[in-house]
């Protein structure tokens, strides 16, 4: 049982896409200055996922390896553009501040890398569980980002009032920084710091190393 | 006799080894051909939702232009604007039209097309509101390039077809914090009093650095003067003649209804 559910769980913590493999920050930067925005592209991203990956590992016996890549594109572009008209019809206000990072999920590194690297080979039941497991995985993370941002930046969650601002009359002076991208990536730096202090396996090994007396000689 | 029963052919294709080319081309056919379907089938059945949608938005936006501007509500009888009169102009001969046609445009010389928009549509649609028998006001739609979007607003006038009463930003994906202050309230709230034209019919409107002066400028955005000439260029085309100049002048002497 828990060896069927570790495609669910394993990229939650333990391998996160975000954290750990660093793929899929660009969306992570670009719609975590709100909890909603963060949220709706989570469960966009999942939705994708779930689809393409389910797709992908149905036909998997069937794909010519010369034009596998390819083939993977054209179904997850398929069920981006589908999900950002179903946003468009039932969620217009958001997907209007979502713009184009819905259409660009097509782009997300984490989409193509689940199927190319676990769909492919694995089949239906679980792939649909990787999707799961990895989409969630990003959700938390760009939840957390969005929780500071949105709260330190405009002193709100999901659009409710936490700390009331100075210019409603509050006492609490906006962080602007917190709007501006890069404080995302200062923000998503500490916390793949926090979780390598805590859990040191994820701390990669050096990927050059440089012998000491050699470099002096 | 080659078999062509359908099911025995798609076994056929199963059984067949991955790289040969036949199966390498049936897949990709059948692939794109089931991508494109699901993308056309959500596209059709979510399309009227959609218009829906945008022109729910359309709508908004205009509202809150009449809803900002200091006692536009009060002219316009019962709800907003479905009290609207819409008026589709040919503006090549000031025609009336039925309906807008995308597909009939004016190319436009650099010289002329201050507004960076390169062809003009030549239907255009404005709404109109009546006191009475005389106009009380009316709302022109204008877009043109900003510094790296295209802006669209509308610009509603007084009666006398010179005074703006008020400018909404419907659209524009200019800097955020600096060209983007174009669709604040604070900004557009500078609008309404300006003139558009002078005495003699030249066009003066226009958008200054470092506070307006006169009746015709209005203060330009801080480190965001293309964004801010691009609303004045925009204005200015729009109103201008090759803009909705003709139909202005065809209202104020009572050769439009």
């Amino acid at each position: 049982m828990r060896a069927a559910l570790k495609p669910l769980f394993d990229p939650l913590l333990r391998d996160n896409p975000v954290t750990v493999q660093i793929l899929g920050i660009c969306s992570a930067l670009a719609v975590t200055t709100s909890m909603t925005t963060a949220l709706t592209m989570s469960l966009a991203l999942t939705a994708v996922l779930m689809a393409s990956s389910a797709v992908i590992s149905l036909i998997r016996h069937h794909i010519p390896a010369q034009i596998r890549l390819i083939l993977q594109i054209t179904i997850i572009a398929a069920m981006v553009i589908v999900a950002d008209l179903i946003l468009q019809a039932y969620a217009y206000a958001i997907s209007q501040r979502l713009s184009i990072f819905v259409s660009l999920i097509v782009t997300n590194c984490i989409v193509l890398g689940r199927a190319e690297a676990f769909a492919m080979s694995n089949p239906v039941g679980a792939s649909i569980l990787d999707a799961l497991g990895n989409g969630a995985g990003y959700s938390a993370i760009l939840m957390v980002i969005a929780f500071v941002r949105e709260l330190l930046g405009f002193g709100t969650l999901f659009g409710i009032t936490i700390f009331p601002t100075v210019a409603d009359g509050g006492w609490y002076q906006p962080f602007g920084f917190m709007l501006l991208a890069p404080s995302a990536f200062m923000l998503l730096g500490l916390l793949v710091w926090a979780l390598r202090i805590w859990r040191v396996e994820q701390v990669e090994p050096a990927a050059t190393h440089v012998d000491r007396e050699e470099a002096l000689s | 006799m080659p078999d062509l029963n359908p099911i025995s052919l798609w076994q056929r294709l199963l059984a067949a080894p991955n790289d040969s080319r036949g199966k390498t081309l049936t897949m990709a056919f059948l692939v794109s051909f089931a991508a494109a379907l699901a993308v056309s089938s959500a596209a059709v059945l979510l399309g009227p939702r959609l218009d829906a949608n945008r022109e729910a938005e359309r709508r908004a936006r205009l509202e809150a232009l009449i809803a900002e501007t200091p006692g536009l509500a009060e002219v316009l009888p019962g709800t907003g604007i479905d009290s609207l009169e819409v008026l589709t102009v040919d503006l090549r001969d000031l025609s009336l039209a039925d309906a807008l046609d995308p597909a009939q445009v004016t190319d436009l010389t650099p010289e002329d097309d201050i507004a960076g928009i390169g062809t003009r549509p030549d239907l255009q649609q404005l709404f109109m509101a009546r006191d009475g028998r005389d106009l009380a006001l009316v709302i022109l739609p204008a877009y043109g390039q900003g510094y790296q979007s295209t802006i669209r607003g509308y610009l509603a006038l007084g009666p006398d077809l010179n005074t703006v009463v008020g400018l909404a930003i419907t659209e524009q994906g200019e800097t955020p914090g600096l060209g983007a202050t174009i669709q604040t309230p604070g900004w557009l709230a500078q609008w309404p009093g300006t003139q558009l034209m002078d005495e003699t019919g030249e066009i003066r409107v226009a958008v200054v650095r470092g506070g307006g002066t006169t009746n015709y400028e209005v203060d330009a955005i801080t480190g965001a003067t293309r964004s801010s000439n691009g609303v004045q260029n925009m204005i200015r085309f729009w109103v201008g003649p090759l803009g909705f100049g003709p139909v202005l002048d065809a209202l104020r002497s009572g050769d439009l209804p």
